[in-house]
């Protein structure tokens, strides 16, 4: 113990002492704001040097909590609970909460540069010192390491995403001046743009941004769950063969950039899409417009998200007991009243968890409003458009931000409450022979057409994606060329060797360098949260629960804004910055980490990380040596999702991507909106392309978990009583 | 299935029993007032106890009754709400596990899925500091002692339940600790394993000098390995004596019915002679009329315990032979016979559960028999 205390304790003064205290013009590359702009040069030396040379003497203070870490790990000796111990924990506690608590104060009350990697690592190391104080005190069973990955935890969400959400709460109520305006808050949030009911009473031709987001995800939630319904139905319920082909399917979504199946939808339903000139020249249907607005958007969310619902509704079908069927038969049920009176109700919890899933995923969607919407506009779009439109009113985002996240929140609280621990289709483990009972006609016929209808748009979508990007302008002319992935994706040799001149190349270099940094740190932060989460009972567990679930719950859109808001001037100055990209992806995407661990933690049996305690491992190392080599799965999943989405994300990160820093999803939305439509498809291909090579990549370099024959193998002692050996 | 081989088996080297034996004047585990509360349910009210080095204690109760909650206070998986814990003579109580000189065999086993057996046995030395090469030899060693040299390279999952056991008991003694815990470690065999593992690990125990404290409801095990057992219910001590004390000097009515089958008979001591106390069952005289150790109980009513294979039935009438009964049950398994009888004891009926060796002249369903009792069996309890 002593000796961490003194790596740490070290670590404090290099903070104050090397460290650039400040963004200074040290830190290349990520850091904010590079050498390239000129910092004047003290702003980036060591807090004590900035305090003893250039006036700033309140950054003395900064070693008070060093000093009094030093008292604490001079109280020498001493058994835990005794009088030593307790003075040690005294002036650790002291040292931590201290230094923590200046930091805030100074960085808050003084006009200064931007926090820099000194404060940083100041930070980190209040914490962890304030974590040993607390352990010697009994917290967390004396586990320094609990201790102190919850207070970074905590701390990183509160700063990452407490702090933005606050930010955008507050500047909902200033003007874009900063005064306060609490009247203006009124009038903003209840503004006829937002709620006007023009288009339904008549008095307008169109309606308020929240009816009109309210109204289609309603739409594409009603028809995602029944077109997810009805493939779960063919996948669990018939006897078809292909169901390896929609297992397939159901990961398109996964590495899908969201408004690719837009714009595969203008290239087929648009004025000059394939699909209306065969229709004009076939039937002399006229061309129109009709694809952009609600309709092409909701058909594009439809698409994207039935495979979402169709993995809910698999679940739940999977778990209803045939043997509940069996006994409606046998009690003269024909297969119509048996799935009308036993089945659906069975799986109606199932229906509305889908349901609000597509619900959410609809309200936060932004890529096919943006290139499909037209004149409808939805909140995400209204949000972008308020940020970098001509009316750059920032307040006016915050407002629209605020709606939309009381709208994913209530639905997502509504999830969480109404459904969270009800289900009627537990699979106990008991033994549950039984035939499930065959589909009614009816139902059989039609869920078959909606597939059908589905897969073949689908194979559509997919085929024009592919097919399109090799076409000069597909629909317009079909001649078969390479110039969009020559004009993105071009080698040029010149006097200097190879030289990338493709157009796509930086952003892609920026993606992917971003995407690949933002994987270990998502899955690190989602895997220990979900250890957390699932392992530690400690005081405010339920509300670290509550809060790490929250941010699952946040449009990327809103996310985006709230950086800008937050993160755009000192203390914490990093807009324009590779960081921010990255602190983007990794809170954004954390959650996916927390669920894939706690899904496999609850896996394993907690008496293997007891057994490790009482060999005398600690925390630290039962984690190291039992529990992650077990977590293998979840950490490959973890790191899958982070990268893909990463890549695939376009919502939050379209508010931060700079020339600088442009990321690919960014660049395609900026080539589609200006008509592209050849190179924006080309560089999607590739995208896609990428994306599976990674799944596959990754999925081979972490491997599987070796537990022997049986892969299934946990709990021990049950499975393997049976191999004598 | 090869037994485990114990020192007088001794085709293996052993090293030299672990150290407990330093100071038998100081428990290995002593408990001082301890309670477990969780919100506001206490779990274990205030025990105290302490444990002898190189003896096996049973905590012994039924489900709920705190047993388990108190083995892991004793290995620092759960802390104590209040209260003083012992290892040793040495203050554990704001100690981790890892910080104790304890190890545990988890009713699971908790092998560690992803390991060989020999890393499994040797974790406990690696992540304790030693060298890989010495842990591994260590392990090797441990692995022998109980049977399994050879399947060093395994993985848990490619052993039957009674091998998982025994790696799960090498991996908690190779650290030498100073009390080993076992945690219901039967409870995951089937019955023929069970009576060969629990004599395996009285052996090694015995052997070793080994401090064992041991849970499990299961009473006969209890009985069969233990120098002591705590009974346990509601979070209290029940009864803490040696099995002999258990069975034959109940404390009250829950430990006689516990430990072994007991009929409650109500009775009636009516005077003293001696350490022996003069006992009426009903009006009855002849077999139920009793001299039993008193117990130091007033003259007044009180409770028998009466062990079902004494009582005695036969076929009669005559009130001096015994109190009327009449057989409402019968069955013959094999080497003996079990029967329920109605007695009218008190002005209500009292039904009686009987097993009599005489199977070859067994009685009838509605026979009128007359009851007695033999006196070693029966004993005053407590009322």
């Amino acid at each position: 113990m002593k000796r961490h205390l003194g790596f740490w304790l070290a670590a404090g003064w290099a903070a104050v002492l090397v460290l650039p205290w400040h963004i200074g013009g040290v830190w290349p590359v990520f850091w904010p704001g590079g050498p390239q702009n000129g910092p004047s040069a003290g702003d980036g030396m060591p807090a004590l040097i900035q305090g003893l040379l250039l006036g700033r003497p309140w950054l003395l203070a900064s070693v008070l909590p060093l000093l009094a870490a030093l008292a604490g790990l001079r109280a020498t000796g001493g058994a835990k609970g005794g009088a030593d111990g307790r003075a040690r924990s005294a002036w650790l506690t002291a040292a931590g909460a201290g230094g923590l608590g200046w930091l805030l104060v100074e960085s808050l009350a003084v006009t200064q540069p931007g926090l820099g990697l000194g404060a940083a690592a100041y930070a980190v190391v209040c914490l962890v010192l304030g974590a040993h104080g607390l352990a010697l005190r009994g917290w967390c069973k004396g586990d320094v390491f609990i201790v102190a990955s919850i207070g970074l935890v905590l701390g990183s969400i509160l700063v990452f995403v407490g702090f933005p959400v606050v930010t955008i709460l507050l500047s909902a109520v200033q003007d874009n001046d900063g005064r306060l305006t609490v009247v203006g808050l009124f009038d903003k949030l209840t503004d006829s743009g937002i709620w006007g009911l023009g288009c339904v009473l008549g008095t307008g031709s169109t309606c308020g941004v929240a009816w009109n987001t309210l109204a289609l995800a309603g739409v594409v939630g009603v028809l995602t769950t029944g077109t997810g319904l009805a493939f779960a139905l063919i996948a669990v319920r018939t006897g078809f063969r292909y169901k390896a082909a929609l297992r397939l399917a159901s990961i398109l979504p996964v590495i899908t950039p969201p408004f690719v199946i837009g714009l595969a939808i203008i290239l087929l339903f648009g004025r000059a899409g394939v699909v209306t000139d065969l229709l004009s020249t076939l039937f002399d249907i006229p061309r129109s417009r009709w694809i952009y607005g609600m309709p092409g958007v909701a058909m594009a969310q439809i698409l994207a998200f039935t495979p979402i619902s169709f993995l809910v509704l698999v679940g739940v079908l999977q778990g209803v007991s045939p043997t509940l069927e069996e006994a409606s038969q046998t009690l003269r049920a024909t297969p119509w009243i048996t799935f009308r009176t036993v089945t659906l109700p069975l799986i109606r919890p199932g229906l509305a968890n889908a349901f609000l899933i597509s619900f959410i995923e609809s309200l936060a969607d932004f890529g096919n409003p943006l290139v499909l919407g037209g004149n409808f506009d939805v909140l995400s779009t209204k949000i972008f458009y308020a940020v970098v439109g001509a009316a750059h009113d920032q307040g006016r985002a915050a407002v629209l931000a605020i709606i939309l996240l009381s709208f994913t929140l209530s639905a997502f609280l509504a999830q969480r409450r109404w459904l969270g621990r009800r289900s009627y289709t537990t699979v106990a483990g008991k033994g549950d022979a039984g035939l499930p009972s065959p589909l009614p006609p009816g139902v059989r016929i039609a869920a078959s057409a909606v597939a059908a209808l589905w897969t073949g748009l689908t194979v559509l979508v997919y085929g024009t994606i592919l097919v399109g990007g090799f076409m000069k302008s597909l629909g317009r002319d079909n001649t078969l060329t390479l110039i969009h992935y020559q004009t993105a994706f071009g080698i040029e040799t010149g006097p200097n060797g190879w030289w990338f001149s493709g157009s796509a190349w930086d952003s892609l270099f920026t993606t992917l360098g971003v995407s690949l940094v933002a994987m270990p740190l998502t899955a690190a932060l989602g895997l220990l949260t979900a250890y957390l989460l699932v392992r530690q009972s400690f005081l405010g567990r339920g509300a670290f629960e509550f809060l790490t679930m929250l941010s699952f719950a946040i449009p990327g859109t809103v996310i985006g804004v709230s950086y800008i808001l937050a993160f755009n001037t000192p203390p914490l100055e990093l807009t324009g910055t590779g960081l921010i990209l990255i602190i983007a992806f990794v809170f954004r995407n954390m959650p996916v980490g927390i669920r894939a661990g706690i899904a496999t933690l609850s896996q394993i049996d907690k008496s293997l990380d007891e057994a490790s305690l009482t060999l005398g491992a600690r925390s630290f190392t039962t984690l190291r040596r039992v529990i992650l080599p077990l977590l293998r799965p979840a950490i490959v999943t973890a790191m899958v999702y982070s990268f893909v989405r990463a890549i695939t994300s376009v919502s939050a990160v379209i508010f931060l991507v700079t020339a600088k820093y442009n990321l690919a999803t960014a660049y395609i939305v900026g080539r589609a909106e200006v008509g592209e439509y050849g190179l924006a498809i080309a560089y999607s291909s590739a995208l896609i392309a990428i994306m599976v090579v990674a799944l596959l990549a990754i999925q081979l370099l972490v491997g599987e978990r070796r537990l022997g024959r049986r892969t299934a193998a946990l709990p021990v002692s049950t499975s393997a009583s049976k191999v004598n050996a | 299935m090869t037994p485990i081989r114990t020192p007088s088996s001794g085709t293996t080297t052993l090293e030299p029993a672990p150290a407990p034996a330093v100071a038998s004047a100081r428990p290995a585990v002593e408990f001082r007032s301890v309670v477990k509360r969780y919100g506001a349910f206490t779990a274990v009210h205030e025990l105290t106890f302490s444990i002898e080095a190189g003896t096996l204690v049973t905590l012994l109760g039924p489900s709920g009754c705190g047993k388990t909650t108190t083995l892991r206070m004793i290995a620092g998986l759960e802390q104590a709400s209040s209260g003083t814990i012992l290892i040793g003579g040495e203050n554990v109580t704001a100690r981790s596990a890892a910080e104790r000189d304890v190890s545990m065999v988890f009713q699971s086993y908790a092998l560690f899925p992803h390991m060989t057996i020999l890393d499994n046995v040797a974790y406990g030395l690696t992540v304790g500091g030693m060298a890989k090469r010495a842990a591994l030899e260590a392990a090797r060693d441990k692995l022998a002692l109980v049977g399994l040299a050879g399947l060093e390279g395994r993985l848990p999952s490619e052993l039957s339940g009674g091998q998982q056991q025994r790696v799960a008991v090498a991996r908690a003694i190779v650290l030498e600790p100073r009390v080993l815990l076992f945690d219901e470690p039967l409870s995951n065999l089937d019955a023929k394993m069970r009576r060969q593992v629990r004599e395996d690990i009285r052996q090694l125990q015995q052997s070793l000098k080994l401090t064992v404290v041991y849970v499990t409801h299961d009473q006969e095990e209890a009985l069969a390995v233990s120098d002591r057992i705590i009974v346990m219910a509601g979070g209290r001590i029940a009864q803490d004596g040696t099995p002999r004390d258990l069975y034959q000097r109940p404390a009250s009515r829950f430990i006689a019915d516990f430990i072994g089958d007991a009929n409650i008979v109500p009775a009636l001591l009516e005077g003293r002679d001696g350490a022996l106390g003069r006992v009426r069952v009903g009006m009855a005289t002849g077999m139920a009329a009793l001299a039993l150790p008193h117990r130091d109980l007033a003259d007044g009513p009180v409770d028998l315990a009466v062990r079902p294979n004494a009582i005695r039935l036969a076929l009669s009438q005559d009130p001096s032979d015994g109190l009327p009964g009449r057989v409402q049950f019968a069955a013959y398994l094999g080497d003996h016979m079990e029967y329920e009888v109605a007695v009218a004891l008190g002005g209500r009926e009292v039904m009686l559960f009987a097993r009599t060796p005489d199977v070859d002249a067994p009685l009838s369903v509605g026979d009128a028999v007359s009851v007695g009792f033999a006196p070693r069996g029966v004993t005053i309890v407590p009322p």
